[in-house]
């Protein structure tokens, strides 16, 4: 008998009883109304910033003063953007977005009550750019924003995707003595903008 | 040479005392932001039971989920692997690097590999492993094993981690700002991500229903590794199957505000598909686990998510340190998954308790941890493997206790003992009155004491 088949005999050997899943239902009554708050409230204080925009252009200028954008490099897969980002990378060679400085990427939808955003590999360029880039802008559209996770897989569905990630602030590390330092392998920065 | 067991360690880790009452209340700072998390969730409860369901659920069905998670996976693209045991765990993992010709690897973290030793392994059979999580790169630069499944480094101090980096990556010499090591750090991985061509992960969750795998970090080490090599090699138990995507909502609002009392880790990675011209492997591992999922009084430790929490409000596990369980898992729960594994080798673990139950009233997944830990005793001294002394104790008090003549005999002697004789029990070759004050012994037993006070009362 080969590894597979020993292993899935004795675990028919050893498996209880059936017994049954729970319902999740409940999960999703009574959550909270005010979702751009808590969302804001959450994330600020696991080290994202949040900025509620009226358009792109709103955007575009609060990027133009906060970076030097003509001195570094920018990726966006969003046509809104191209005043200001690259669209195009080769998917041959991901070790090639090592000196990105800024993606700004779009959002599915974001999560109140963790402060996550949910991409998919579809809006993502290539699956390791909101990682390797030094700063991550992400953007949500308000409407967007859902209670809980429960509500984020309702959405999620049974949507066919290669890769997928909530993502939820900077990357961050407190191994050294419980003190957080923001910046661990990902991006140090996460900066969501609410149009 | 015998191995030192969990209360020997401890002494060596209790000589110094500054150190122990600093781990002691880091862990518990720990354990008091998961309180503070938890409790701004109304429905926490409930999460814990729907956790503790759908984990029945999964171990009663197991068969059928280790065979739809297998069929989803290979439709996505996936390469499917089954390992009955560390070894052959670890001789696929090499044979996968050397059908490539790779003889260096980038490692996230996975409790498994600890399990089975696979970075010893891989270095014997020359290829070079860098654990890329910042706690697990910390101990392998000091060459030790993991003190904590979450917090890997949690036992060293920051003077200590300085001068590590200062010898392995140059940073100045007494330098120990997290800040400054954390960025030193930073630069020394990136270039290891960038030049790496394999990357092996360890797994949170196995969906069936999908045939993904769900990877969390806080530092985006696994993706890092994972995006930029030519062949992901992903490591799981059987047990961490799920059967459906929707229940990854459950566990990923319980695992990181068990943990660290965060709402949700950083990065929460759904992996369905390679990518393009890129392999993805997964190996599902048994080494021992189909044996506890038969044992019926411990198969319920097969529902563990891996967060932690029993470790941080564990009173004995704060006291003396994580190495002191000499098993790759630590704490409260690597003491009930370890004599599973060997029995003589870990028939210490499950004495390492004060059974006061906290484990289990943290546990986000409700396993019955204190419940486990003395079932384990009794099994354990059934089977021969306790310690001569322990065997003797127990069995003297088991007939103490069930004749009341002789309880009532054995209380008074005590009594008078402890008043009149103290230093013949107070002694040091008694190990209950080390670093232990006891109360003043009482004038009469609670027997004698009610038999006159109920007199006086009729």
């Amino acid at each position: 008998m080969n590894s597979r088949d020993q292993i899935l005999a004795a675990v028919k050997a050893n498996q209880p009883e059936l017994t049954l899943l729970p319902q999740l239902d409940s999960f999703f009554q009574g959550q909270e109304t005010a979702l751009i708050e808590k969302f804001t409230q959450v994330l600020t204080g696991i080290g994202g910033k949040v900025t509620v925009v009226a358009d792109t252009t709103e955007i575009i200028s609060l990027l133009k003063a906060n970076y030097s954008l003509d001195q570094i490099r920018v990726i966006s897969p969003l046509s809104t953007m191209q005043e200001i980002a690259i669209n195009a990378i080769d998917n041959r060679h991901p070790h090639e977005l090592q000196n990105v400085e800024l993606a700004i990427l779009p959002a599915h939808f974001a999560v109140a009550e963790n402060g996550a955003c949910w991409l998919s590999e579809a809006m993502l360029l290539d699956r390791v750019l909101p990682f390797i880039t030094q700063h991550l802008i992400l953007i949500v559209n308000k409407i967007d924003i859902l209670p809980t996770m429960h509500h984020a897989y309702e959405k999620i569905g049974n949507e066919h995707y290669g890769y997928g990630t909530f993502i939820a602030g900077p990357s961050k590390t407190a191994d050294i003595e419980q003190s957080l330092v923001l910046g661990a392998h990902g991006a140090r920065s996460l900066w969501v903008f609410l149009i | 040479m015998k191995i030192l067991d969990h209360a020997e360690r401890a002494d060596i880790f209790n000589e110094d005392e500054k150190r122990v009452d600093w781990h002691d209340e880091t862990l518990w700072w720990i354990r008091q932001k998961r309180d503070k998390s938890a409790h701004q969730i109304p429905e926490w409860e409930n999460l814990r039971n729907a956790a503790s369901a759908i984990k029945s659920n999964t171990l009663s069905n197991l068969h059928d989920y280790l065979l739809e998670f297998e069929k989803n996976a290979l439709k996505n693209g996936i390469i499917i692997h089954w390992a009955v045991d560390a070894k052959e765990h670890n001789e696929i993992v090499h044979r996968l690097l050397k059908e490539k010709g790779i003889n260096k690897m980038v490692k996230s973290k996975s409790m498994l590999t600890e399990e089975c030793h696979l970075n010893e392994y891989l270095e014997q059979n020359g290829i070079e492993v860098i654990d890329s999580d910042l706690g697990e790169r910390i101990v392998q630069l000091a060459k030790e094993p993991p003190s904590h499944i979450v917090l890997p480094c949690i036992h060293k101090k920051k003077e200590e981690i300085g001068e590590l980096f200062h010898e392995h990556l140059g940073t100045p010499k007494g330098n120990a700002d997290p800040q400054t090591l954390t960025e030193a750090a930073r630069v020394h991985l990136r270039d290891t991500f960038l030049t790496r061509r394999a990357a092996l992960t360890g797994v949170n969750f196995a969906v069936a229903e999908t045939g993904e795998i769900v990877i969390c970090t806080n530092e985006g080490n696994a993706d890092m590794g994972a995006h930029l090599a030519d062949i992901h090699i992903a490591c799981m138990g059987i047990e961490k199957i799920i059967p459906k995507r929707e229940h990854l909502s459950v566990f990923l609002r319980l695992l990181a505000r068990s943990a660290t009392g965060q709402p949700i880790t950083t990065y929460s990675s759904h992996f369905a598909k390679p990518r393009d011209g890129k392999e993805l492997h997964i190996i599902l591992v048994d080494n021992g686990r189909t044996r506890q999922l038969g044992r019926e009084e411990f198969r319920n430790s097969l529902k563990c998510i891996r967060c932690g929490a029993c470790m941080n409000t564990c009173p004995v596990y704060r006291r003396s340190g994580g190495h002191s369980y000499h098993n790759a898992i630590s704490g409260p729960i690597g003491a009930i998954l370890a004599p599973n594994l060997d029995m003589k080798q870990y028939a210490d673990l499950p004495f390492a308790s004060t059974l006061c139950g906290s484990c289990s009233n943290v546990c986000p997944v409700k396993i019955d941890i204190h419940d486990q830990l003395y079932k384990w005793r009794q099994v354990l001294v059934k089977e021969g493997y306790a310690t001569t002394a322990k065997e003797i104790a127990m069995k003297t008090m088991a007939t103490t206790l069930s004749s009341p003549t002789l309880y009532k005999i054995a209380g008074k002697a005590a009594r008078t003992t402890l008043k009149y004789a103290p230093l013949i029990i107070n002694n040091k070759f008694n190990a209950w009155y080390l670093q232990r004050e006891m109360p003043k012994v009482p004038k009469s037993s609670f027997g004698e004491w009610y038999k006159i006070n109920r007199k006086n009362n009729e």
